[in-house]
């Protein structure tokens, strides 16, 4: 009976002829039809995934050189585009819309032979961190359903975390990788901007949006990072910088870390959780390792810097879907043209999409755009150069992921503004662009597991690795 | 004195030019005019989600040229910007511009009026992309939306309010127009739409210094619909205000079949259009090592190689007629080349070839003949072996129809050779003295005149061969 414990030892059970690839994308059907009641997949391509497993099964028995996926079965979030399958971004609004390409992303998975079983659940337009915003309902966290797994890429976190696929590609916009990540206990990272191309991603916020992985392991996030990096002729905002073998070398990780006292001293953090993180630098210390608290007097500010900016970007993104030309398109009469865009939209959109696109049209508007936009452009700036200075000093900073471990669902979908706030750790490295993961280690009195986050200066995913590889070695040694 | 005359207007034009380009702004698709509906379009132009632009660097480089034809100063820090609102021919819902930052700023473009030579001066030139198409009167029931110009590069080239009548907006897209073509940075199509004119039109008081409330006036795609509209809607305010109303801000469209104009919103229900820049494309700078790169490929401008023909020697007007059209100019600099006749080399492009392309609708680019042929017919004319109206009724369409063959050995075949050899011209010469004593002997009382009779005797039955001087100094010296 095939099991999955890692990338690297799937591929020795395939070298060794005591695994095959279909065998696995069985396993992982009969797991997901299993688990249906989580609701973490809004489509299977079951007979598509079998069919490329029997192809790669013959291609690998016949001596061809494998990729470096080779039948790794990946689970895709319902934002990025894989050509002739439907993506709806958990949306009535493109109901029935085919890709007619790939995402960038997709491509490289593919041309390293991954096999992609289904995409998945998640709030609609990325916009959400419950789950709870999706057209086609909740996704329930596999360790308790009653509780949300996080969002927005709920269904991808649920799928790792449930185990039906082996690793997921979520996006992470302010915390929608490592957050549900966090809530169901598995490993979440959100690459630098630019580091992953978001061609055919659909957008929620350009300048904060970045594909990121789900994974059981760091080695299996770092295999598939690997693959899905590097510039892109059709993403501007790509980075030229050379992709790393990130986790080959069996270098030590550089030890200086930073966390912030206001991040550790703030109210709306979980006692526990404040506990447990405080008790975890406590120990690396002990493990060697340089730990240091520092002032970081912007923290108030972050959140309301990120929800004004991602909202006008949002509300301008998010334009594109007027039932012109895709989409949704209402069969009520509309005797004018402005009559026909609210009729499609507004039955195409949810609730809290239409919140951001009303905040982000907003603070773009004239009369406000100073006094918002270029404000929060202003604070953005000035966290970049407040983080450039950080790295200087250090090489980390650590900080739990979320405030809060996995609540119940519905107990805060009434209260969008705390639903925002819990952002509080996450939206830091997205307003920065700096790479981040979210670390499985601790568990809550509650049951539930959560984590810390990690963050790294640009592009310095290397060490981020590291450093999690041996956060996580802490663990296992418990 | 009529009303009018107490009224100046104040006229600012906005001009969208689509560059030159193979593909569009944003995105691989072809930007050629025309094609099948919606038969250039991919993912990337009909906005599909998850696609995302890619700066087309030589609608970059065509901008700038035309930047520095126009004299402007060229902006180092450049970034675009998403202009925000819905229209089912813009497909993403917000077209990407740099209307807030410019890529040429200031500039200024030469116009000739009735009082000369004057520069119109313009605020700006900046890059965006043009929006589809929709057709409205294909199907009684639906708009249909071609998308094939969607994402198509344009520039938008904005003058200051600074010209003041209807005839000085019509010198000025005339001038932009030869301008844009010159430098092949546009075709200057007006109905194909690759340049397109909107007018800020306002009228004040003669010696106030404060702008009247001003009217945009949209779809002129003519250089005439330009300046009817522009007549039209000064003479509407005019009429306005001497009948006691008030000029409203509004947007007006041209009806070209009545020469009138009408209103089609006011300024209340303008957009707002919510500018902010756009983050898929990160910001670009232009190097100075760039810039000048795209001067030095900048062809001489019609201006200055007006001033370069007249320093030749050529008159002004001789030397602007061979500078209305580039190729026009490429032609003659060819043959300039190859003669130093000038003079001679203006006179045949200013007069036979012009002729000759009109009676055949064709264009200067279409002239078969090698520059070097009308060379070597201008050496032919200067050395006395043919004579200019032979050259250019017989041995030039001789050469058109020929090809490749030298014009001495055309003229040769032809048997149009002038004949300088004094046996035979006397021969011919003797020959009409015979003939008309008459008017030999009128000749010899003091008629000086006849002189010329003489010689046209003699070339009619020397066939055109005999050279006009030789057969005068012969004739001068027999008759003495």
């Amino acid at each position: 009976m095939f099991t999955f414990r890692g990338i690297q030892q799937y591929f020795q059970l395939l070298a060794s002829n005591q695994a095959t690839c279909e065998e696995a994308v069985q396993y992982f059907l009969h797991k997901i039809t299993d688990n249906t009641h989580l609701n973490a997949f809004l489509e299977i391509y079951a007979e598509e995934a079998l069919e490329r497993a029997r192809q790669l099964d013959t291609k690998r028995k016949a001596g061809v050189p494998v990729g470096k996926l080779h039948g790794v079965v990946v689970g895709i979030k319902d934002v990025i585009c894989y050509k002739g399958h439907k993506v709806s971004a958990a949306s009535k609004i493109l109901e029935g819309f085919t890709s007619i390409y790939n995402a960038t992303a997709v491509e490289r998975l593919l041309a390293e032979d991954a096999i992609i079983i289904g995409r998945q659940n998640c709030d609609e337009f990325a916009m959400g961190s419950s789950n709870e915003n999706s057209a086609f309902g909740n996704v329930l966290n596999a360790k308790d359903n009653s509780r949300v797994p996080g969002g927005s890429s709920g269904g991808s976190a649920v799928s790792v975390q449930a185990g039906l696929c082996m690793v997921s590609l979520g996006s992470d916009t302010g915390g929608s990788v490592r957050q549900p990540a966090d809530f169901c206990g598995i490993i979440g990272l959100k690459p630098t901007y630019g580091r992953v191309s978001r061609y055919g991603l659909i957008a929620y916020a350009s300048s904060f949006d970045q594909i990121g992985i789900f994974a059981s392991s760091v080695e299996d996030a770092a295999t598939v990072l690997e693959v899905i990096a590097g510039q892109d002729d059709y993403d501007s905002t790509s980075s030229h910088k050379p992709v790393m073998p990130y986790l080959q070398q069996n270098t030590a990780p550089a030890k200086k870390i930073a966390y912030f006292k206001e991040a550790l001293s703030h109210p709306g953090l979980d006692p526990e959780i404040k506990a447990q993180t405080e008790s975890f630098l406590q120990k690396l210390t002990t493990e060697g390792y340089d730990v240091q608290p520092i002032d970081f007097e912007y923290l108030d500010y972050i959140v309301s810097t990120y929800y004004i900016l991602t909202t006008a970007e949002a509300s301008s993104n998010l334009s594109r879907f007027d039932g012109v030309k895709y989409g949704h398109r209402s069969a009520k009469n509309a005797p004018t043209l402005a009559d026909f865009y609210k009729n499609n939209r507004s039955e195409g959109f949810g609730k809290e999409v239409k919140r951001r696109i009303l905040l982000g049209t907003f603070v773009l508007s004239a009369g406000y755009f100073d006094a918002y936009f270029t404000k929060a452009q202003q604070v953005r700036k000035l966290l970049l150069d407040k983080t450039t200075a950080i790295f200087k000093d250090f090489d980390a900073i650590i900080s739990p992921t979320v405030p809060t471990p996995a609540f119940k669902i519905g107990e805060k979908s009434n209260d969008p503004i705390e639903m925002f706030l819990a952002d509080i750790y996450t939206v830091f490295a997205n307003l920065v662009g700096i790479p981040a993961i979210s670390l499985p280690l601790f568990t809550h009195s509650n049951g539930m597991n959560f984590g810390i986050q990690v963050m790294t200066s640009h592009f310095d995913e290397e060490n981020l690795l590291h450093l999690s590889k041996d956060f996580m070695r802490l663990r296992i040694s418990e | 004195m009529s009303y009018h005359d107490k009224y100046e207007a104040v006229i600012g034009l906005e001009v969208h030019a689509q560059l030159q380009t193979e593909s569009k702004l944003f995105c691989g698709d072809s930007a050629a005019f025309g094609g099948s509906p919606n038969t250039h379009v991919s993912a990337i132009t009909l906005g599909h989600p998850g696609t995302l632009p890619k700066t087309n660097k030589k609608a970059v480089e065509l901008a700038i040229r035309i930047g520095l034809a126009c004299n402007c100063e060229i902006e180092r820090y450049n970034y675009f910007a998403r202009k925000n609102y819905f229209y089912p021919d813009l497909p993403k819902g917000y077209q990407v511009s740099q209307h807030t930052a410019p890529i040429c700023k200031g500039g200024h473009v030469a116009i000739h009026t009735a009082e000369g030579k004057r520069n119109v001066q313009l605020n700006r030139i900046h890059m965006e992309e043009d929006a589809g198409k929709s057709i409205h009167d294909i199907d009684d029931n639906n708009t249909c939306v071609d998308y094939n110009r969607a994402g198509v590069p344009l520039v938008e080239i904005v003058t200051e309010p600074d010209l003041k009548s209807a005839d000085e907006a019509y010198q000025y897209i005339t001038e932009l127009r030869k301008l844009v073509r010159w430098i092949e940075v546009c075709d200057g199509n007006m109905e194909e739409g690759s340049l397109r004119c909107d007018a800020n039109v306002s009228i004040r008081l003669k010696g106030e210094t404060k702008l009247g409330t001003k009217v945009e006036v949209k779809n002129l795609n003519s250089i005439r619909n330009v300046k009817k509209a522009i007549e039209y809607e000064i003479e509407r305010m005019i009429n306005v205000v001497e009948s006691g109303g008030v000029i409203v801000q509004q947007t007006r469209s041209f009806d070209a079949a009545t020469d009138t104009t009408f209103a089609i919103r006011d300024k209340e229900e303008a957009n707002d259009y919510r500018y902010f820049p756009e983050p898929d494309l990160p910001p670009f700078y232009l190097t100075d090592e760039f810039i000048e790169g795209i001067r030095q490929k900048l062809p001489a401008l019609p201006e200055q190689l007006s001033l370069h023909y007249q320093q030749l020697g050529l008159g002004e007007y001789d030397a602007q007629q061979l500078c209305l059209e580039k190729e026009t100019a490429d032609y003659f600099n060819a043959v300039i080349q190859l003669t130093t006749n000038y003079k001679a080399a203006a006179n045949w492009m200013n007069g036979p070839i012009r002729h000759y392309l009109h009676e055949h609708k064709l264009h200067i680019a279409d002239f078969s003949l090698a520059p070097q042929r009308l060379a070597e017919m201008i050496q032919l004319v200067d050395e006395g072996k043919i004579n200019f109206s032979a050259a250019s009724s017989k041995l030039m369409p001789a050469l058109l129809a020929t090809g490749s063959a030298p014009a001495l050995e055309t003229a040769t075949a032809l048997n149009l050779l002038q004949v300088s050899d004094s046996s035979e011209i006397t021969g011919w010469v003797d020959a009409v003295i015979n003939k008309m004593p008459d008017k030999v002997a009128e000749y010899k009382k003091g008629k000086k005149g006849l002189i010329g009779l003489f010689v046209g005797e003699v070339k009619k039955i020397s066939k055109g061969k005999a050279d006009p001087k030789v057969v005068t100094g012969l004739l001068e010296e027999k008759l003495k």
